[in-house]
């Protein structure tokens, strides 16, 4: 019986059967992000910097929110944590997040200003680009914080496995929530 | 342990990849900057850029996690030469019709929603086979990523769970945004041949 599962498991049907409805989701959800990126492509076109962040930005709040959620998965099976804004686990680790995001994001810009130096003829100001991509770490370690949280306590209280449930919503959610952040980041300081 | 000594150890054993993956993120973003022309040439490419490469992202990022528990099992062996059972063939192939699949979804998505909207959008004869070109392209590169860094890792004694994450995302950003380059030169190049 779990041998012929074992091998069922193998097939390529069996295996694309698996993967594709959740993936057709998520590709869905994907693409309200992309609809954000659209709806400034002018922008991004017109000032390339951005562009180089547009990846990275996207990529980082996606990384920060699935290793929050990995490790609230991993304390949630341990039994070390607790849903209560005083638990350390919780508290330390959305501190870490948050501390991640201030640190990396403004070394991300600067690293993608350096870029356009390096390519061409960069038409924003450093301070600018590091701006926006501080301002955007900031909002999007909160972000990913809130999500990871309202996601693994949701997995917690349906009796989902965390691990299957929370990382791949989460880095996808963020991943979503990225472009838009960036959005209205750009939308406030570049204009 | 205090909130501050849990936040000060999570902080020094995540900034490593962090800051490998901003570094790889960086290196996209450059070749998406350097994309300018192939966006312009075809409206509605940029929309389908998140979602095709969150597609590589999780399909390959599942084959590495499918690969390395088979091996921790003792399913298949990490020796090219011997595949019991095809294993090994079936999760790539499964890997390449799946991402295609959903590729091809996306970009339709894209070309309805967009058409709906009112906003430009390339026709689907154009954004169609650039998905489905761009994600044979990719999926090919990928899959030897995947199955090169699991099999090698594990026989230098190195768990795959560990590597594959950071490999495929960097790895799938890059290759994803040159396969769409090239897929994107490649269907111009045929319709404006054959037009």
């Amino acid at each position: 019986m779990s041998r012929s599962r074992g091998n069922r498991a193998w097939t390529v049907r069996g295996i694309a059967r698996a993967l594709l409805p959740v993936l057709l989701a998520l590709t869905a959800l994907e693409l309200v992000g992309g609809l954000a990126l659209g709806s400034f492509e002018a922008t991004l076109l017109r000032y390339p910097t951005l562009l180089v962040l547009v990846p990275v930005t996207i990529g980082t709040a996606g990384n920060l929110g699935s290793v929050l959620a990995a490790r609230l998965s991993t304390a949630f099976h341990l039994g070390t944590l607790q849903f209560a804004a005083t638990d350390d686990q919780l508290a330390g680790n959305a501190l870490a997040v948050v501390g991640l995001a201030v640190t990396v994001f403004p070394a991300v810009g600067l690293g993608g200003w350096l870029v356009t130096a390096v390519t061409g003829t960069p038409r924003l100001r450093v301070e600018t680009v590091v701006g926006v991509a501080l301002a955007s770490g900031v909002a999007l370690g909160a972000i990913a914080v809130l999500v990871t949280v309202v996601a693994t306590y949701t997995a917690y209280r349906l009796g989902l496995d965390p691990d299957e449930f929370v990382v791949p919503v989460v880095t996808n959610v963020c991943d979503v929530l990225g472009v838009v952040v960036l959005f209205v980041v750009v939308q406030l300081l570049v204009g | 342990m205090s909130v501050w000594n849990v936040a000060v150890s999570a902080y020094r054993s995540v900034l490593p990849t962090v800051g490998v993956s901003a570094v790889g993120g960086l290196i996209a973003g450059s070749i998406l900057a350097g994309m300018e022309a192939e966006l312009a040439a075809v409206p509605g490419l940029l929309v389908v850029v998140p979602a095709f490469l969150a597609i590589r992202g999780s399909v390959y990022g599942s084959l590495g996690s499918r690969l390395s528990t088979a091996l921790h099992q003792g399913l298949i062996q990490p020796t090219l030469g011997d595949d019991t059972g095809g294993r090994v063939r079936a999760a790539v192939a499964a890997a390449l019709l799946v991402g295609t699949t959903a590729s091809l979804f996306a970009a339709t998505l894209t070309v309805v929603v967009l058409s709906v909207l009112g906003r430009a959008v390339a026709p689907l004869s154009v954004l169609g086979p650039v998905a489905v070109l761009a994600a044979l392209l990719a999926g090919s590169v990928l899959s030897t990523v995947v199955v090169l860094v699991v099999f090698v890792g594990f026989q230098r004694g190195v768990d795959p769970d560990d590597l594959v994450g950071p490999a495929v995302t960097t790895a799938g950003d890059l290759f994803g945004l040159l396969s769409l380059i090239v897929a994107v030169r490649a269907v111009l190049w045929l319709t404006g041949s054959l037009s």
